[in-house]
């Protein structure tokens, strides 16, 4: 059976197959939160790769005779109570921060996700049991789980990681559930289910990819988070210990000159406020441009 | 496959589906039973929330896990109420496929419609990749989809929905199935184009041999497309018959108030049943008797007390209603006056 009619009526909305996410960049350059997000996380991703080639100080060398000097054209931003270089230190500790976060956020992403995806696919006595876990865990703040890993295996940089990405995971299993239940219920599922598809499978071609965008913008706001977190165990002792430089650490350092000299706690605090505010407006940016309403032509 | 090909290929006995809503734990499917051999065709009609699709659904185990299913679904003899869900994914899209009404969602945005066709092939009949291409390029062709070989490769949202339903028609007879559910396959399309994936249906259903149970909320499609039709009203199948004879003397007052009510022809999608008064009752709360008595106009109280039998009125043909000497005898009054 031929029929014209269709043809004409059902035109091709265009003709040339064209992927979903066409004219990402061109929307996202002019995405004003987007591109000052993606300029500042540049920014302290750059601080941390160029620390790993070249710091206008060695970030460990403690010269005494020269601490708490001005800035100058030596130390652009003047050495700290044991005479280190600030702006070494800021750029070696942009390195503990962005590691941190990088491995604190992937342990709550992947098992956020694995558990989020494994209760909207089994529904039931699962989806309650890890619910019920998520609920537990989120009740115990990373300081918390911190101050009681601290107390087992003692502070330090794994102990940190370890207590963020822990306090992470219950974050990404409600987001995960909730956005994969909404797309379990949508018709195409159905469709799959009805083609003989079995939980693992449509779970991995149909849930996974279509939430995908929520979990990266997620991710980001949950790595200013995780930033945060460091700040905070490093600034409690708990997180990062010396001489290994971090924000945290320098702020803790700069908190007992608070009054001799405050320009101490003034970098750290900026660069931690750049890193967050950066990762945010990155965030949001990419809530917009990743919004399928928005990407798919409608 | 081995089997008389006077034996039924889907037998349904009393089925019975019992749903968790907001409102408590509702009978949705109240006793279904009917029996279908290969290449018979049986339409469902009734008004939206009667049950038809939760019927549909059964049949496919697509049920969310909390439903309760009572009676027995057998397809070539085998049970497959309790059917565990790895043996269930065996035969769904490859011996029983689905169709559905909304072929904006029905398809995934993120795969080409060439995959989505290929995919059941590869799974079911372990295709390799060329010869499910081969054969997508093919079935594509054989809907009616304008360039197949070149759009195989296009995402769902470069078509009409027109041309989506013909990609999902593709995509649920990839296989050969041997039972075909289509589920308002045209409600959700343009009047124009409805007839035409009718035909493209039926033509295909004729041609390969299958089974199909078409559902749908309008008798026209109901009249032009089955053999045999089964009316729903509150989870109960009130008249059952061949089409032809239920049309020629319908005996159950909801019947014929569908028929009184049916939308003129050229009408929309969403245009509502109004000559029947009242709205269809919440499942949660339908009457233990004869489930129309709240809106019937030849109700009396032998209604009420007691879910009406099935009357034999003709060959094949059974209502339930134990008013049909009234019922019928008006409608036979009314086309010899
Ligand atoms: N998953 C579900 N959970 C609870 N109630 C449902 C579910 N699916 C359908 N129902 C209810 O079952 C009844 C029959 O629905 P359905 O079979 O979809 O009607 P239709 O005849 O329009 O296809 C409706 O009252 C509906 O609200
Ligand atoms: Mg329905």
């Amino acid at each position: 059976m031929s029929d014209p009619l269709t043809a004409a009526v059902g035109l091709p909305t265009t003709s040339v197959p064209s992927r979903p996410a066409t004219g990402f960049w061109r929307r996202a350059l002019r995405h004003r939160s987007f591109v000052l997000g993606a300029a500042l996380v540049c920014l302290v991703i750059g601080s941390a790769l160029l620390s790993l080639v070249w710091t206008p100080w060695p970030a460990y060398e403690i010269d005494i005779a020269s601490k708490l000097k001005p800035p100058s054209f030596s130390h652009w931003l003047g050495t700290d109570s044991f005479g280190r270089d600030i702006v070494s230190l800021l750029l070696v500790g942009a390195r503990s921060t962005i590691l941190v976060g990088i491995i604190a956020v992937g342990i709550g992403l992947t098992s956020g996700v694995c558990f989020g995806l494994l209760a909207a696919a089994r529904k039931g006595w699962t989806e309650e049991l890890i619910m019920r876990m998520s609920d537990f865990t989120f009740a115990f703040p990373a300081v918390l789980s911190a101050i009681m890993l601290a107390a087992v295996v003692g502070p330090g940089m794994l102990t940190s990681i370890t207590a963020i990405g822990i306090f992470q995971i219950p974050i990404f299993v409600r987001v995960t559930r909730g956005s994969a239940n909404a797309i379990w219920a949508r018709e195409f599922v159905l469709a799959a289910r009805a083609s003989g598809k079995g939980g693992f499978r449509i779970t991995i071609e149909h849930v996974l990819p279509n939430i995908l965008s929520i979990l990266i913008v997620q991710a980001t706001i949950q790595f200013a988070l995780a930033i945060l977190a460091e700040a905070a165990l490093s600034y409690l002792g708990l997180g990062t210990q010396p001489p290994q430089p971090s924000w945290g650490r320098m702020l803790n350092d700069a908190q007992t000159l608070l009054f001799q000299s405050p320009m101490l706690a003034v970098y750290p605090g900026a660069a931690i406020a750049v890193a967050v505010l950066g990762l945010n407006l990155l965030g949001d940016g990419l809530r917009d441009l990743l919004d399928p309403r928005l990407a798919r032509e409608r | 496959m081995g089997n008389p090909a006077n034996a039924p290929l889907i037998d349904v006995d009393n089925l019975g589906v019992r749903l968790n809503t907001s409102r408590g734990p509702a009978q949705a499917v109240r006793g279904i039973s009917f029996s279908l051999k290969r290449g018979e065709t049986l339409g469902l009609v009734g008004e939206s929330g009667c049950g038809k699709s939760v019927t549909a659904l059964a049949l496919m185990g697509l049920l969310p896990d909390n439903a309760v299913l009572g009676g027995s679904v057998r397809l070539d003899g085998r049970q497959l109420i309790k059917l565990s869900d790895a043996d269930y994914c065996k035969l769904r899209g490859n011996r029983i496929s689905m169709i559905f009404q909304e072929p904006m969602t029905a398809l995934n945005p993120m795969h080409t419609i060439g995959q989505q066709v290929a995919e059941p092939l590869r799974r079911h009949k372990n295709y390799s990749a060329g010869q499910a291409r081969t054969e997508a390029i093919a079935l594509l062709d054989r809907v009616g989809l304008p360039d197949a070989a070149k759009r195989v490769d296009a995402y769902p949202h470069q078509f009409s929905g027109g041309q989506r339903q013909r990609v999902t028609i593709a995509m649920a007879l990839a296989c050969e199935p041997d039972l075909l559910i289509a589920d308002e396959p045209t409600t959700a399309l343009d009047v124009t184009i409805q007839g035409q994936i009718l035909d493209l249906i039926a033509d295909l259903v004729e041609e390969r041999g299958m089974s199909m149970i078409l559902i749908s909320h309008d008798l026209g499609v109901i009249a032009e497309n089955v053999e045999r039709m089964m009316v729903m009203y509150g989870g109960t199948v009130v008249e059952s018959g061949p089409t032809d004879e239920v049309f020629r003397r319908m005996g159950h007052p909801y019947t014929q108030g569908l028929f009184r009510a049916r939308p003129r022809f050229g009408a929309r999608k969403g245009t509502r049943l109004k000559t029947i008064t009242g709205t269809v009752p919440e499942l949660a709360d339908l009457p233990s008797g004869c489930t129309f008595a709240d809106r019937c106009p030849l109700v009396v109280d032998g209604c009420r007390a007691a879910l009406p039998p099935v009357v034999e009125v003709g060959h094949g043909h059974g209502v339930r209603c134990i008013r049909t000497d009234v019922s019928m005898a008006d409608r036979v009054g009314a086309v010899s006056a």
